[in-house]
């Protein structure tokens, strides 16, 4: 039992780690809030869906079509959407991506219908382990296994490679990268390529886990997700990890409590807290403001 | 030359009341002539309610230059407040019996009630959330925002007998909007929100807009006028909320998710942040286009979303800019054009001087 509920909340956990990776990434490098992050986790998870549902095609390639358009989709949204107003307040681009957001939500609803969809039939991931009196289904490790992944692909990316020398000078100073001769469309695009392929596969593991999908799915995924990143600290990729580890044990937490009405209440007090005491997160660096 | 032809405060006052009485009698001579029916006289009090809603999130986003994403929470506490207040006074009974001129303290009240209490939690949210900028503070309030609906929803559970009536609603409130009472809400939110920024203290928070660092350097107390404004905003927010208690008649707290704060949004947006004007305008037609639209459903949002991307891109000052119709200084330049021009030499050298 207990264990069983340690395994549920790593799993949830794993899935607000990858999507406030996203977050956090593109929070870094641009400074925007791109609420439209969470809702391409609903595409991707409706992809997944009918692929498997309504096309019968092989789990794999499934996958591999989920994560490809909702990659193809957040550079599409970049390069459509955020790109003109790169120069732009921070209001304009910040209310721009509210409205993708809806964009795609309204869309969603209005192509797939309102009601949700349920692949319970047809499940991603069959089978599963016990150990003693509780069983482990096989979604519930994979995911763990595959956002831990996931993660330590990133650190390596941004820590080890070229592109993410060039990702992590864009985010220290957009002008004096540019000056170094580091392409800004292209690392911009290739932040929100990264962060959208990650939504994709976190989408994967969503639907793989909890078998639905419906139009307004992504919107309170991605705001706990975003609350995740900003608990670990906004631009960290371990502190990332580390709030939305700590986002699902709380929200498994509060269910077993027996309270689960409250929970979007509890996570959105946690980061009125966190904000009010350390807005930094945990792993965040402090910044000064400049005049 | 517009100088000479400067009209004097008390006269500007006094052209705009009559506008605002000759626009309400000819709605009231209309519908009195049947020319509009209930079911439009039904979606003019939204109109209203919806300006008030566009002209106090204007506030805090359009002069305090904020992006608060809560504001249909504090809708909700101005709903729930006035709701659960009328349905406790003799409101409900003294309408029926046709008592109105009884039932007009309490209406008052209520909605002062409501106003406050919103207020109240404007305050409570918005000394702890202004200290933070831009993303973060549209982010908390947005927390906020879904906390209160969380609240509203599961208080009763808590408390143990009924208040709220959780998700099913709180029902049975007494009707008291009518088209005359929104009117008159509409027209005293609009005055009270330009003279309070037409003053000293507008002033100061248009300069927390312009940039904060400098107006604090010049003694302005921002923490202050932030947290001003943002009440100011939310009282508003619950006055809008009581109204709508009591045009529904029901009251759910699923009406007031993140989608609400957004529809204001998009009408504030679109009408040009800082402008009373666009609000006014863009609620309006706005709701009027929503009610048109109602057979295509969903293709509204769809329609909504689009336009605010595509706003942002284009235009993002929004229709109006920050522009504010002023019927005072268009009769200036109208007399100056149709005024005879003997005195223009004298004038423009008058000009010339200044």
């Amino acid at each position: 039992m207990v264990l069983s509920q340690i395994i549920n909340a790593l799993q949830l956990g794993s899935i607000y780690a990858l999507v406030a990776l996203g977050y956090s990434m593109v929070y870094g490098i641009i400074l925007l809030l791109n609420f439209a992050h969470g809702d391409i986790i609903m595409v991707g998870a409706y992809m997944t869906f009918f692929a498997v549902t309504n096309f019968h095609l092989h789990p794999v390639f499934s996958v591999v079509l989920a994560v490809v358009v909702s990659t193809l989709l957040g550079v599409l949204i970049e390069k459509l959407a955020y790109t003109p107003l790169r120069s732009a307040p921070r209001l304009s681009l910040l209310i721009t991506a509210i409205g993708v957001s809806f964009l795609l939500e309204n869309g969603a609803q209005m192509l797939f219908g309102a009601d949700t969809k349920s692949m319970v039939q047809t499940p991603l991931i069959k089978g599963g382990i016990s150990i003693g009196s509780s069983s482990i289904s096989l979604a519930a490790v994979i995911t763990i296994v595959v956002s831990v992944a996931a993660m330590l692909f990133l650190t390596f990316l941004v820590q080890k490679t070229k592109l993410g020398k060039a990702m992590r000078a864009v985010s220290e100073d957009m002008g004096a990268a540019q000056l170094m001769g580091i392409s800004l469309n292209k690392t911009i695009s290739f932040t929100f390529a990264v962060g959208s392929a990650l939504a994709g596969i976190g989408a994967v593991l969503h639907i793989g886990s909890y078998f639905q999908a419906s139009p307004m799915m992504g919107s309170m995924l991605g705001l706990k997700a975003f609350v995740a990143a900003v608990l670990g600290g906004i631009g960290s990729i371990p502190g990332a990890m580390i709030g939305g580890f700590a986002i699902g044990i709380v929200e498994t937490l509060v269910t077993v409590g027996g309270l689960s009405t409250w929970k979007d209440g509890v996570v959105f007090a946690i980061l009125i807290v966190v904000l009010l005491v350390k807005p930094t997160g945990i792993l965040g660096k402090p910044v000064t403001e400049k005049v | 030359m517009k100088t000479n032809n400067r009209i004097p405060m008390p006269v500007r006052y006094l052209i705009n009341l009559v506008v605002i009485v000759a626009v309400w009698g000819v709605f009231f001579a209309l519908m009195k002539g049947g020319v509009i029916t209930d079911y439009w006289s039904g979606i003019f009090v939204t109109v209203g309610i919806n300006i008030i809603l566009a002209v106090s999130l204007n506030i805090s986003t359009g002069y305090l230059g904020q992006l608060p994403l809560g504001h249909a929470g504090f809708m909700a506490v101005g709903a729930y407040t006035g709701g659960i207040f009328m349905k406790a006074t003799p409101v409900g009974s003294l309408l029926k019996s046709g008592n109105v001129g009884a039932a007009i303290p309490y209406i008052i009240i209520a909605l002062v009630l409501s106003g406050l209490v919103a207020g109240l939690f404007g305050l409570i949210i918005g000394i702890p959330a202004l200290r933070l900028k831009g993303d973060y503070l549209a982010i908390i309030t947005l927390g906020f925002g879904e906390i209160i609906r969380v609240v509203l929803t599961n208080i009763d559970s808590v408390l143990g007998f009924k208040f709220t009536y959780g998700a099913s609603g709180l029902k049975q409130v007494p009707k008291i909007s009518s088209f005359n009472l929104v009117f008159i809400c509409v027209v005293l939110t609009c005055v009270i929100i330009h003279m309070v920024m037409k003053s000293r203290h507008g002033r100061a928070i248009l300069s927390i807009r312009e940039n904060e660092i400098a107006s604090e350097s010049c003694g302005i107390k921002t923490t202050y006028y932030k947290v001003l404004a943002f009440v100011l905003s939310a009282f508003f927010a619950g006055v809008a909320g009581c109204l709508y208690a009591g045009y529904l008649g029901s009251v759910f707290p699923s009406t007031f998710k993140f989608m609400k704060s957004i529809e204001i949004l998009v009408m504030v947006v679109l009408g040009g942040m800082g402008s009373m004007m666009g609000s006014v305008v863009a609620a309006t037609v706005l709701t009027v286009v929503s009610e048109l639209l109602r057979s295509v459903g969903d293709m509204r949002m769809v329609i909504y979303s689009l336009l605010l991307v595509v706003m942002m891109i284009f235009r993002p000052k929004g229709l109006m800019g920050s522009y504010d119709f002023s019927l005072s200084r268009w009769l200036e330049k109208l007399v100056a054009l149709i005024a005879p021009r003997k005195g223009e030499a004298k004038t423009e050298k008058g000009g010339a001087e200044q």
